[in-house]
């Protein structure tokens, strides 16, 4: 797939249909492929990068990049394409100067479920099919690709495009609702092992931000925690309380426009599963206004920002929370 | 640093009784920025006015709190005050420490720590508060009256007469509402129908009053003096502009089983159908649920007999969008389904019948032609029983309404009347809880009924009709004597409470009216602004804001039609000028506000920002029209980046609040 995706953005490059073409390229580490944009064919042959670990969704470069001059020529897996149609509905990126080469997409893997399972110095990955062959400092191990995929994709959304322009493998199907089952494990709860869950979790929080920078819904021109005037900048974790509600009031700001693409989860340093929160305002949202997928088309208004006459009334909300 | 002054008022005992006024004073005086602070008796008085306006001067004030009652009672009243001592309106504040204190408080200890509480969010947002300036916005002189009943019709005269046009939507084919279903009307007997129809002729002649009936209001945008709405004209199938009335199709129409509806169901009339003979507009009606020829493409009779060829089985609905200055609720009453009463065998029994039905019954125009007959056998009955408040006045029965449906008592006065004045034969038995006659001539009336038409009044209830051999035995208690009573009756009439009409709470919703638990519309104060709804712009007549008899919803349709006429008068509106304002440099472009704005009020536009090093970005930006907004806030919590901000009530003044609340 690798050279595919290079060849295709070699031609793109060289016909000048593009002038920029935004990819992954290698990380600090094997497994952490990076988003890079690349202007010459000469780094993009060395450089370029595409395998299991090509997780991150490169959408949100595109608000930025979408409005320098040329046009850029940009990969997104299935998961991508819905953040990127958001953002293009919303008025962030210049859709006319972004090529889209929809990349299809069986999930991508997470080091931490390798390393779980047991496989320590991993030194290089390669697929072979549906195994993962490892090289470690301990000699050749491998591993089923879906014991190593990201919780995301294990329950993955959806593998059908929201919109590309050309498309490099194949446009998949949407799943069902398996994504919701760790929603509901939660839910099933009583709220004090609930508290006492998300307290564990979002104690370890150590407000580095990553969650908000890669979120392709966190992106104002000026977020409220850098913004002097707002109120809330910068406060330092006076409590752990504080870290708490910076999460749970994330997440009531991406709601309605999270894509529950994962990213925050992904890049915490600290493994919070911090999706879950999104996920449940999603779960919510659907069971309360119906169905509703951001990112999906450029017409529809995202539930929390519409009204219709047979929306459930305030008490009817309530009533569901108190059950 | 602003100089505030802070006036607290004790609304004679209103909050003197239960805050210390003084001591609340004594501790704002210390609140920073506050250099002169003090308690009076009637703040919003002559002299507790003169006494602001004074120490504004005296002290040299920029910022004015007033602990008070609530701003919607004199929050213009005092900044009137201010702005005639110099001082900006818009920097004057209330805490309204008596609804939201002293009037909810027992404890002074409690309540004057309460007043002083809010007392100091006021101060903490008056510290933040800017001058602001009222802009103007014209206003449409076109009125809108949804409901053409007596009410609608009264409130659409008035209007016009005072030269304005006036638009009635009306659902049903006709004009006229339920009051073309009565036969008499009480205290004075005269016939429903002679009083009414010359007002729905004159409503439909008036040059300046639009009928749309057959009509359903589909969408309201806009705010006061600036309405759009939008307004579905359902298909008749009938050319209107061709059909003369002469009702030639309504007796040809071979499809005889759809039930007539202006009877109640009591009879049949024909899929094609024009309510009653006068009927306005006078144009025939197809009934799509019963024409053999829209179902099944097979008959056309009606268009074969029409001689003005004004059949048309492919009309469409039709959407007509006018702008209006003002808007008036008359969508009226129901009287509730009466069949979750077991008890009284109103499914089993068609004897038993409601008071609407025996209306029909006793009307002329009827399906009886006036001769009063059971429905069951049509022979004469001979012993009536009448049983008030089904429904009405029923606490903890989630089967009825827990209000009086006032009109009652006196429509079964003039029901037990007739019957006994018509038919002396007849024995007429009325059960009670009490007999409610506030009204003129009222219980004159009712006293007619006992004394002088000998109708049996019983104080009790009837706890069970049971259909038997063609009687009804009604089991009763007198509570008075203290027995059981068993009567058999002929036939039994049942008072059914009233409910607001079903298509009023979707309206309220297009409307941003508010309504009471009963579906009531609820008026803007209810003793000193009964005709007027909360929401600027909306006024209400007749029984959609409470029970009402024919003479109270004329008065009330009258009143508001004199509030929109001195509305419609004007050329211009002073806006608020508390609107939305964006941050272009926050603003992300998103068209969030833009989306959830009631008034298009915002658009976008791309306008050039100053980037980092000497470069230029082309950034689409929100853009709000101050005259077009009215500061409903809703922008301001969709803007995901909080670029919106309320002129006014910005989220610093609330949060300032907030902070001086939780201190």
């Amino acid at each position: 797939m690798q050279a595919r995706l290079i060849q295709r953005a070699k031609e793109l490059l060289e016909s000048g249909e593009v002038e920029r073409v935004l990819g992954w390229t290698a990380g600090e580490f094997f497994y952490d492929l990076t988003p890079a944009v690349f202007t010459t064919v000469e780094v993009l042959e060395k450089d370029f990068r595409y395998n299991v670990f090509a997780g991150a969704n490169l959408s949100k470069y595109l608000i930025a990049e979408s409005r320098k001059p040329g046009k850029i020529a940009a990969f997104l897996k299935p998961c991508d394409s819905y953040s990127f149609l958001q953002l293009v509905k919303e008025h962030r990126i210049n859709r006319e100067n972004v090529y889209v080469v929809g990349v299809g997409c069986e999930g991508k893997c997470d080091m931490e479920k390798i390393r779980a399972a047991g496989i320590k110095g991993v030194l290089d990955v390669k697929q072979n099919g549906d195994t993962l062959v490892l090289d470690t400092l301990y000699g050749e191990k491998t591993m089923a690709v879906a014991d190593a995929l990201a919780e995301r994709c294990a329950v993955c959304k959806s593998k059908k495009f929201a919109i590309y322009d050309e498309l490099i493998g194949e446009d998949g199907e949407d799943s069902d609702d398996s994504r919701f089952a760790e929603v509901r494990r939660l839910e099933a709860m009583t709220p004090e092992e609930r508290f006492a869950f998300w307290r564990g979790e979002l104690s370890r929080c150590i407000r580095c931000n990553a969650c908000r920078n890669v979120c392709p819904a966190c992106s104002c021109e000026k977020c409220v925690f850098d913004n002097p005037a707002s109120g809330v900048e910068n406060k330092a974790a006076a409590s752990s309380f504080e870290e708490n509600m910076f999460h749970i009031i994330r997440a009531f700001h991406v709601a309605g426009r999270c894509t529950d693409c994962g990213e925050c989860s992904r890049v915490c340093p600290q493994h919070i599963p911090l999706h879950l929160l999104n996920r449940k305002l999603i779960s919510d949202m659907n069971e309360l206004y119906g169905a509703y997928q951001a990112g999906a088309d450029m017409e529809s208004r995202p539930p929390m920002v519409d009204f219709r006459q047979n929306d459930p009334e305030p008490s009817i909300v309530h009533e569901r929370g108190n059950r | 640093m602003q100089r505030i002054g802070v006036f607290v008022c004790w609304c004679g005992s209103n909050i003197a009784a239960t805050v210390d006024v003084e001591k609340v004073a004594q501790v704002l005086a210390k609140e920073p920025g506050v250099v002169f602070s003090t308690d009076y008796q009637y703040m919003c008085s002559e002299a507790g006015q003169n006494l602001i306006i004074d120490a504004i001067k005296e002290h040299g004030l920029t910022g004015v709190v007033i602990c008070s009652c609530s701003p919607r009672m004199h929050e213009a009243t005092f900044r009137k005050t201010v702005q005639k001592a110099g001082l900006n309106p818009y920097m004057l504040e209330i805490a309204n420490i008596r609804e939201q204190c002293s009037w909810i408080h027992k404890d002074k200890e409690q309540a004057t720590e309460k007043a002083v509480i809010l007392g100091r969010a006021a101060i903490a947002k008056v510290h933040l508060n800017a001058p602001l300036t009222a802009g103007q916005s014209p206003v449409t002189k076109r009125a809108l009256v949804i409901g053409g009943g007596i009410a609608g019709i009264q409130t659409a005269l008035d209007i016009a007469d005072a030269g304005f046009a006036v638009d009635i939507v009306e659902k049903k084919p006709t004009i006229g509402g339920k009051m073309t279903q009565i036969d008499k009307t009480f205290p004075t007997l005269d016939c429903a129908a002679c009083i009414l129809t010359p007002k729905m002729v004159d409503a439909a002649q008036n040059e300046n009053i639009d009928i749309f009936a057959y009509a359903e209001v589909e969408k309201v945008q806009g705010f006061v003096g600036n309405f759009t709405v939008t307004i579905r004209k359902k298909a008749r199938y009938v050319n209107p502009d061709l059909c003369t009335g002469c009702g030639l199709c309504t007796e040809k129409c071979p499809q005889k089983k759809a039930p007539n509806e202006f009877n109640l169901g009591l009879d049949n009339r024909r899929a094609i159908y024009i309510p009653f003979a006068q009927a306005v507009p006078k144009i025939a009606t197809i009934d799509a649920d019963y024409c053999t020829m829209l179902k099944t493409g097979k008959c056309g009779v009606c268009s074969k007999v029409c001689t003005a060829g004004a059949i048309d089985y492919k009309q469409q609905d039709e959407l007509v969008t006018r702008e209006y200055g003002a808007i008036v609720v008359a969508t009226g009453f129901e009287p509730i389904n009466v069949e979750p009463y077991g008890e009284f065998a109103y499914k089993q029994s068609p004897d038993v019948v409601t008071s609407l039905e025996f209306e029909r019954l006793m009307n002329a125009a009827g399906p009886t032609g006036g001769t009063l007959l059971r429905p069951s056998d049509k022979t004469h009955p001979h012993t009536l029983v009448f049983v008030q408040c089904v429904g009405s006045r029923c606490d903890g029965d989630t089967r009825g309404k827990s209000y009086c449906s006032k009109i009652c008592c006196m429509y079964t006065a003039k029901h037990a009347m007739l019957c006994r004045e018509k038919y002396p034969d007849t024995e007429v038995y009325v059960f009670y809880i009490d007999v409610r006659t506030p009204g003129k001539n009222f219980d004159e009336f009712y006293r007619r009924a006992v004394e002088e038409y000998g109708v049996h009044y019983i104080k009790g209830m009837v706890g069970k009709v049971v259909p038997e051999n063609g009687k009804l035995k009604v089991q009763a208690s007198d509570l008075l004597e203290n027995r059981q009573l068993h009567i058999d009756a002929d036939m039994v009439v049942l008072a059914a409470a009233i409910e607001p009409d079903k298509s009023a709470r979707p309206l309220a919703t297009m409307l941003t009216a508010s309504m009471d638990t009963n579906d009531f519309f609820t008026e803007a104060h209810p003793k000193l602004r009964p005709v007027e709804s909360p929401t600027a712009g909306i006024f209400l007549s007749g029984a959609c804001q409470g029970p009402k008899d024919i003479p109270e919803t004329v008065a009330q349709a009258s009143a508001a039609a004199a509030k929109v006429i001195g509305l419609l008068a004007k050329d211009h509106m002073t806006c608020n000028p508390c609107v939305a304002r964006p941050d272009e440099l926050m603003c992300n472009g998103c068209s969030a506000c833009e989306k959830v704005c009631p008034y298009g009020a915002i658009h976008y536009e791309d306008k050039e920002f100053r980037g980092p090093n000497r470069t230029m970005l082309l950034r689409r930006v929100a853009q709000v029209n101050p005259a077009v907004c009215q500061g409903c806030g809703a922008c301001t919590v969709a803007c995901p980046s909080g670029a919106m901000d309320l002129l006014g009530f910005s989220n610093q003044q609330i949060m300032a609040e907030v902070d001086a609340i939780c201190k």
